[in-house]
């Protein structure tokens, strides 16, 4: 099918385009992209080509940069998916990673039983932080992406207090460390990558690209949130319950961001964290949403893409590239995509100015 | 008598469609004529190459004897061919004037020299016996007038070649033959029309010369007058067509759809339906008709649920439902075929298979426990598509959106008849679509009626009104002016009526 493989082929000349407008930069600035390629490379296997060396810790820390984004991505994919912008998963992020550090500082469980309960808690948080733009929506019709950046701040100032005020952070900046049942830790993984941040947290991960997938692709409730994403109309005259829709929607999204919260937070980390600012998380969730074209395969694979754009950034700086190089590409791949109409006539035009191949007939 | 216009030998292929084959088409001045054909034979394609939206692969243009290339509107513009498209572009809180000289106002030092505008309004409209007031606001003048706009916002452009796209769909009779006094008077002051429709009556009322594409091909071009509507017809199909569906007699069994005091507010919160009751009893079609906006979509939105109603009782086989849910009314027997089958009756992203369960997706055998079955939804889509003859590139897997018109409703129909409602509200079910699919949607409709259910029509067009319906029932304003027996009336009476001019309820 003709959509199909436009769904495939925009996002590739899309990503093509931002690496050469990145290699472009670099050119221009006396640089050699080379040198970018060669450590982009090198985040992903592991290997320098140039000193012909091998460390597994690279390859551990670009799938713990790409974990996070993916859940975001997922939580901006499954809104978009019922036609609704989620702005605000850096916010149920970061509501996700408080319920973490709670339960994982204040509840006792057996080693496996406490990480379940902590990731529990923190899908719980994000989707309560989710209903509310959600129902907002649904009962006066209040703007999602308005109530979504305002909450954004609301997560922030309250993860920052509460680490303060409720989690008694002795240095003002991060908790004490969480015991060792509640965190997604591992040592042999840690040590099959060179001592990485590598951990459990990537089982979840893939987990919710499964469930995402089954959700909206198999499953009645998958297809009632569809049918409201294409055409609220639609969906109301087939009687469709399109506001109970918008809330499960916004609910499912904060969800899969509060997942996030908690796989950096006991993860990544081992302790909850004041943040000076917003991370960023919930706008790269946003890219890889809209690289992925907000399906789960494509949340999965672009989750990645950018997972190794963040992780090369420290391996270019080592090489004299500005790492800001990393977020030109970034953004101009998202630009890119955003001009698919564009590039869908460029397509058109190019196509057509090959020699016309023989029409069929037309028959009805 | 010269040729203004000649089309030679125009081809136009898009993917996997050619569009226009070979077509030749040759207008002569001063002449109404006519372009007739089905859904997809090409006559949007040959009029947007004339207008200079699309350049043609092969043939040639000549306008008033010269070779020309139009290759964007402005040049179409400047030769003077101006179209009056199907959908009006009016800026609805600025005057007709204003309109009128968007984008070309006359000036005088900064300003705009409204004065000198509206007096050549004026003259333009006296000149053509158009009648429109320059001063008014578009909002408050009819959709005829509106149209007459548009028609005077051609005329100040000098446009010599007017081109209107299917003009009538939108007007009442007594509007159409309005237009239709316009048209003759603008060709005897020298204008040139073109014709786009699939009506023929029109054809035959107005037209000089009528040229008949099918499939992207010329059928041919024959003078109206010694041309019967029928030959015409067959000519555009490829075969024998029935004007008239064959309809055994009315038998009327029990009441299923009552309505009584219906009362229902519009979207700005006036009343829009006022105190309708009506009947529909099983094996009969009630027409509504009326010209747009006289309370139809207030009270199609009633019946169905997609509004709440102000006051009043909906009875469904004697049981009220109207304070009931979408989805309880559709369980309980009420089918609906909505005025708008993009807004409302498909999701036109969805795959067709997905499109004929939007009502029954949560219930076996589609789906069980929660999970679809996609292997029994493309089974279904695959029978709908064989039993309604649904004309699709792939299948159930089509996507809805790159469908015709004609077929996408056929889907709709499909889908709604399939889940054999006891009460069917059909809105407007053949606008806009070819002869071969109306009358194959009316047939349809005329089979569940002959079933035993109960078939509220409501249609702008009074010829379907006049052809499907047992009763009538004329709304005007809000209120139903009028019963009829559909036999016992005329296009005359229901056009008083739909006018406000006439009452008749008996």
């Amino acid at each position: 099918m003709a959509k199909s493989r436009s769904a495939l082929v925009v996002p590739s000349i899309a990503i093509l385009l931002g690496f050469a407008l990145g290699a472009a930069v670099l050119l221009a600035t006396g640089r050699s992209p080379i040198d970018m390629f060669y450590a982009m490379l090198q985040s992903v296997s592991g290997k320098n080509l140039r000193a012909d060396t091998f460390n597994p810790r690279y390859i551990g820390e670009f799938i713990v940069q790409s974990m996070p984004i993916m859940l975001t991505g997922l939580s901006v994919g499954f809104a978009f998916r019922t036609g609704l912008f989620n702005i605000g998963a850096e916010g149920q992020l970061m509501v996700g990673s408080i319920a973490a550090v709670a339960v994982g500082l204040w509840v006792q469980a057996p080693p496996v039983i406490h990480v379940l309960l902590v990731l529990l808690a923190a899908m719980l948080a994000g989707g309560l932080w989710g209903a509310i733009p959600g129902f907002l929506k649904a009962r006066f019709n209040v703007h999602e992406v308005v109530v979504t950046i305002m909450l954004n701040y609301v997560a922030l100032y309250l993860n920052n207090w509460a680490i303060v005020s409720i989690f008694k952070s002795v240095d003002r900046i991060k908790t004490e460390v969480i015991p060792a049942t509640a965190l997604l830790k591992s040592s042999a993984l840690a040590a099959l990558t060179n001592g990485s941040r590598l951990n459990w947290g990537f089982v979840p991960v893939l987990l919710s690209i499964l469930v995402y997938w089954f959700l909206i692709e198999k499953t009645t409730f998958g297809y009632s949130l569809r049918a409201v994403g294409f055409n609220k109309d639609g969906a109301l005259y087939a009687g469709m319950k399109v506001n109970r829709s918008i809330v499960s929607s916004m609910i499912i999204a904060g969800v899969f961001a509060g997942l996030a919260g908690a796989v950096i937070t006991v993860g990544t980390f081992s302790f909850g964290r004041a943040l000076p600012a917003a991370e960023g998380y919930g706008f790269d969730g946003i890219a890889v949403a809209l690289v992925g074209g907000n399906a789960a395969i494509g949340v999965f694979l672009s989750g990645l893409l950018f997972g190794m754009l963040k992780a090369a950034q420290p391996l270019m700086q080592s090489q004299g590239i500005p790492k800001d190089i990393a977020s030109i590409i970034q953004a101009s791949i998202v630009l890119f995509i955003a001009m698919k109409y564009g590039i869908e006539y460029l397509m058109k035009k190019i196509r057509m100015r090959k020699p016309p191949v023989a029409v069929e007939e037309v028959e009805s | 008598m010269a040729y203004v216009i000649e089309m030679l030998d125009i081809s136009k292929a898009f993917p996997g469609v050619r569009a226009n084959d070979r077509v030749t088409l040759q207008v002569e001045q001063g002449s109404i004529h006519a372009l007739l054909g089905e859904n997809g034979a090409g006559k949007s394609t040959l009029m947007s190459i004339l207008f200079g939206l699309y350049l043609p692969d092969s043939g040639s243009i000549k306008v008033r004897g010269k070779d020309v290339r139009i290759t964007n509107p402005n040049i179409a513009n400047g030769l003077g061919i101006g179209m009056v498209h199907q959908h009006f572009t009016l800026v609805h809180n600025f005057t007709v004037t204003e309109n009128i000289i968007l984008g070309l106002e006359p000036r005088s030092g900064l300003v705009i020299d409204r004065k000198r505008a509206a007096k050549r309004v004026r003259e333009i409209s006296e000149l053509y016996g158009l009648k429109v007031d320059p001063d008014a606001k578009i909002e408050d003048i009819s959709v005829g007038m509106q149209q007459r706009v548009e028609i005077l916002k051609m005329l100040y452009r000098d446009a010599e070649i007017l081109i209107f796209d299917e003009p009538t769909a939108v007007l009442t009779p007594q509007e159409i033959r309005e237009l239709m006094g316009i048209m003759r008077r603008l060709v005897k002051e020298g204008k040139t029309i073109l014709l786009i429709t699939h009506k023929l009556r029109e054809i035959k009322e107005a037209a000089d010369f009528c040229t008949v594409l099918r499939r992207g091909r010329l059928i041919g071009t024959v003078p109206v007058a010694e041309t019967s509507e029928q030959q015409m017809a067959e000519m555009m199909v490829g075969r024998e067509v029935n004007f008239h569906v064959g309809k055994g007699p009315v038998k009327p069994g029990a009441v299923l759809l009552q309505v009584e005091h219906l009362n229902v507010r519009n979207a700005k919160g006036l009343l829009g339906a006022k105190d309708i009751s009506l009947e529909v009893r099983a094996g009969e079609i009630l027409g509504i008709c009326g010209i747009d906006g006289n309370g139809q979509t207030e009270l199609i939105r009633a019946i169905t649920g997609l509004t709440g109603i102000e006051s009043g009782r909906i009875l469904l086989k004697g049981e009220d439902i109207a304070g009931l849910g979408i989805k309880e009314r559709t369980e309980l027997g009420i089918g609906h075929i909505p005025e708008d089958r993009h807004k409302h009756g498909l999701i036109l992203d969805f795959r067709l298979d997905e499109n004929f369960v939007v009502h029954s997706y949560d219930r076996e055998p589609f789906s069980k426990m929660g999970v679809l079955n996609f292997g029994n939804i493309r089974a279904n889509a695959e029978r709908l598509i064989k039993e309604f003859d649904v004309r699709c590139g792939q299948g159930g897997v089509t996507s809805v959106r790159s469908m015709s018109g004609g077929n996408q409703q056929k889907a709709i129909v499909a889908r709604e008849i399939d889940r054999s409602p006891e009460v069917l509200v059909v809105a407007q079910p053949t606008r806009g679509l070819d002869v071969g699919a109306i009358e194959y949607i009316h047939k349809r409709i005329i089979a569940e009626r002959d079933k035993g259910k109960a078939i509220l029509l409501i249609s702008l067009e009074l010829d379907e009104i006049l052809d499907m319906s047992d009763r009538i029932a004329v709304l005007y304003g809000g209120e139903i002016v009028g019963v009829v027996n559909a036999a016992e009336t005329d296009e005359n009476e229901l056009g008083l009526m739909m006018a406000g001019a006439a009452r008749k309820v008996s």
